[in-house]
């Protein structure tokens, strides 16, 4: 650890982490790395020094592949504060000179190596949260055709066929049934005419002259 | 002594039972009939139960005291609901004509109750159509993995969602906005929503396809539309009561709260739900009863309609509140973790030191040792009761509470595609009589050449209807339909069922009707029914009526929007409607009620100054 605390908060540039975006009572210029468990995710491991340490190498390789080659290392990177929620704050140091790194350097490392960091310690950007910097999220998939123009499609297809073939099945009816009719009069030529007695008691009762009666009316 | 007002000439305008008897052997081709008993059962079935049982009831239920609500409701059912659908089931069997034919043969002065009917039939085909466009939406995007109402789109730099989606939720952006696209008012109306067109577009030719031969077509078509609802109730019923949750949600429908019983309003929903839910004084009942054989027995056709439409209405409610409850309690979940996580990042506590079990104790217990902390933490109230009554009625709870149920369940797209076709069946089979209720009145009224074919009629019916509804297509669409929902399918339908139970009892004759009922069914019909059409049923919905315009009259006319920049936000904020509202609700509730009485006061005129010019002449 470098020197007292308070003095170390005042000029370190680090990243604030706090899982829920607020930090009310300390001051945003140190960054606390919240690494949070999830319930009943099976990569739950207990935090200790070695975890601490891979959260360092993690960095320091974050670091220096921002900075192509400059030779971060483990005793580089300097967290301070921990709690048993496991959070703490850190500030990282140049290599070979200690001076401290910039806020806006650390951050854009951070962001371009951020799943590598999620990686090592099988977190997601939900369980593993930096403190202002906030990951950009991946843009919805969405396929050529919307699926929604499909389904629609099939449809009105499926409606156009039904009323097509509504609109043509009496016509084609009428068809055939000419056509019978047609065969059924050339049989009727060839056996005889139908005599007045056999067909005279299949009339339908015509109502509209009966039913007149009730109408008349002056 | 039976009351009857004088009615010159009835025995010339309808047929005589020997008539009846004659056109029954003689199965005369002009008028279509049902294929078999089971399609007209199924067809009213369908008609009777439409998205009102599964969106309206429920929640009526539950604000008005739970298990308490079913006296009111299956009193009135027995009271108002049971005779004035025997009423039109009987008529429509005894006259053969359709709503408009029915009453013009019981007096031509009446001929407005038809033209009423015909009018209301058409106002809610309008907007029934529009919410099948919008559930064909849902439906249509129903097919894709993961919902596309599950997740919010991203903003610009993509570090976070649209504001809009982040302050209220995924699913009511997904239905205010990507479907709609609402305005903040229903006087912006920029433009028409392209998805909504093309669903409407769909909605009205499958609706033609269905209805285009009369009942030949649409009585095939009820084999699905009437069964499949109840199929995939029975399917949610079991899928909701593995869930967990399901139980509070179904304890909190239940739960009967006897005190409701005094309050009136409780009575008068009840009965204007009965109303509502029995499809009457629409004319599609008489038009469907018509084309029964005349010795079918509509006594006891109205008492399996009665019992079958309030089983339903309950199956519903209970599948409805097992999904209720159930994400109800996954969000109670979610807000207490959410409690739990903020208390240990506050608190620098470590992990599982707070479970759900210890939440209170622990809060309890920081909150007197730190109440600052505590305070600025701004822990959300997590409260089980509220997350159980919001946004449970009309449209809220289908494309809103249920769709956010649905992304929580395992299998989405199965249970999403099952759920919008159920309600397309619903819908679509109470959209059949409508149409009914509307091109057979315009066929008995001639105003159409004879030769043109049904199938014409039906087609230029639903085109027109087509380019109306194009009016719900705006952003300031949803508005429309609301109040064309609060005040199309209200007032009207009780003018028009008080005049109906006035023409049969008291024009037509109760002794008369006794008769035609005893012609047809072999029994006079008993006691009970006689009280209740004279008597019991009228009184019932004339207090309806005039309770519902005296609380209409005395409250100013408010709605919902849905507006990003006011406070209330995400909540639907409530403005007042601007004042040429007047008029357009007077088009909607006035005109269809005032046709009966203005009618027959123009034909007395008429008639008049006919029989003026006659005599001098």
């Amino acid at each position: 650890m470098l020197g007292p605390l308070p003095e170390l908060l005042q000029h370190c540039a680090i990243l604030l982490f706090v899982f829920w975006e607020k930090c009310w009572k300390r001051s945003c210029s140190c960054s606390v790395c919240h690494f949070l468990w999830q319930k009943g995710s099976v990569n739950q491991y207990p935090w200790n020094k070695n975890e601490m340490f891979l959260f360092r190498a993690a960095l320091a390789f974050a670091m220096r592949d921002f900075t192509n080659g400059e030779e971060f290392g483990v005793s580089d990177i300097h967290p301070c504060n921990e709690t048993q929620r496991v959070s703490f704050w850190f500030v990282v140091t140049r290599p070979k000179t200690m001076d401290l790194v910039d806020k806006g350097t650390v951050e854009m490392a951070i962001k371009k190596s951020r799943n590598r960091i999620n990686g090592a310690f099988l977190l997601t950007d939900k369980t593993l949260e930096f403190d202002g910097i906030y990951p950009t999220l991946a843009a919805p998939v969405s396929p050529d055709t919307p699926p929604w123009l499909i389904v629609f499609g099939v449809v009105m297809g499926a409606v156009s066929v039904g009323i097509i073939a509504l609109l043509v099945y009496p016509l084609v009816q009428r068809k055939l049934k000419k056509n019978m009719d047609a065969d059924d009069e050339d049989s009727d030529e060839e056996t005889g005419v139908k005599t007045a007695e056999n067909g005279a008691n299949d009339g339908i009762y015509n109502s509209t002259f009966s039913d007149d009666e009730r109408f008349t009316q002056m | 002594m039976r009351l009857v007002l004088p009615n010159p000439g009835l025995d010339l305008r309808i047929p005589r039972h020997e008539d009846l008897e004659r056109m029954e052997k003689q199965e005369a081709a002009d008028r279509p009939k049902w294929d078999n008993k089971a399609q007209y059962i199924l067809t009213c079935v369908g008609f009777c139960i439409g998205l009102g049982n599964v969106w309206r009831f429920p929640y009526l239920c539950q604000s008005h005291g739970g298990g308490a609500f079913l006296i009111p409701y299956l009193i009135l059912l027995v009271l108002e609901g049971m005779p004035l659908l025997l009423l039109e089931i009987a008529i429509g069997q005894r006259l053969r004509k359709g709503s408009v034919g029915v009453w013009r043969a019981i007096s031509p002065y009446l001929t407005g109750v038809g033209i009423g009917s015909m009018l209301v039939s058409f106002m809610v085909a309008l907007y029934y159509n529009t919410l099948i466009a919008w559930i064909m939406w849902y439906f249509f995007n129903s097919f894709q993995d993961p919902l596309p109402w599950t997740n919010c789109p991203l903003n610009e730099n993509r570090t976070g969602f649209i504001p809009e989606c982040q302050q209220s939720s995924t699913v009511d952006y997904y239905f205010y906005r990507v479907t709609l696209n609402a305005s903040n008012s229903i006087a912006d109306s920029g433009g028409l929503q392209w998805p909504i067109i093309i669903c409407l577009l769909a909605a009205w030719t499958v609706v033609c396809i269905c209805c285009i031969r009369g009942i030949s077509t649409s009585g095939k078509a009820v084999y699905i539309t009437a069964i499949l609802p109840y199929i995939v109730l029975a399917i949610f019923l079991i899928r909701g009561l593995t869930l967990k949750g399901a139980l509070s949600g179904i304890k909190f429908l239940f739960t009967p709260d006897v005190e409701e019983l005094m309050n009136p309003t409780t009575w008068l929903d009840a009965g204007a739900q009965v109303f509502y839910a029995f499809g009457l004084a629409w004319g599609g009942l008489i038009s469907f009863s018509s084309y029964n054989p005349v010795h079918n027995n509509c006594v006891q056709d109205s008492v399996i309609l009665s019992v079958v439409t309030g089983l339903t209405s309950v199956y519903a409610a209970t599948v409805t509140y097992s999904i209720i409850g159930f994400r109800a309690t996954e969000k109670y979940d979610t807000c207490i973790n959410e409690n739990i996580r903020t208390l240990l990042n506050g608190f620098e506590l470590p992990e599982d030191s707070i479970t759900a079990s210890n939440y209170n104790a622990a809060l309890h217990h920081l909150n007197s040792s730190n109440p600052d902390t505590v305070f600025g933490l701004d822990i959300k109230t997590c409260d089980m009761q509220k997350l159980l009554s919001e946004g449970v009625e009309g449209t809220g709870l289908a494309f809103i509470v249920f769709t956010e149920a649905i992304t929580k369940m395992p299998g989405s797209p199965a249970w999403s595609v099952l759920f919008f076709i159920m309600l397309l069946c619903l819908g679509l089979s109470t959209l059949f009589g409508n149409i009914e209720g509307v091109v057979v009145p315009l066929k008995d009224f001639n105003l159409f050449p004879q030769k043109w074919p049904h199938e014409i009629l039906t087609g230029a019916t639903c085109f027109v209807s087509f380019i109306i509804c194009l009016l719900f297509a705006q952003p300031s669409g949803i508005y429309w339909l609301t109040l064309f929902d609060n005040f199309a399918g209200s007032v009207p339908l009780l003018t028009i069922g008080l005049f109906e139970m006035i023409a049969v009892v008291y024009i037509y004759g109760i002794d008369r009707f006794n008769e035609d009922i005893k012609f047809m069914v072999g029994r006079k019909p008993s006691i009970f029914w006689q009280i209740t059409w004279r008597f019991i049923s009228p009184l019932i919905v004339l207090v309806i009526l005039v309770f519902y315009l005296v609380t209409q009259a005395q409250k100013q006319l408010n709605y919902l929007v849905w507006d990003i920049n006011s406070e209330t936000f995400p909540a639907l904020t409530s403005i007042p409607y601007p004042s040429w509202i007047y008029a357009v609700i007077f088009l909607l509730a006035g005109v269809p009620s005032l046709v009966v009485p203005m009618y027959a006061l123009c034909r007395l005129i008429f008639v008049c100054y006919k029989k003026k010019m006659s005599e001098k002449n």
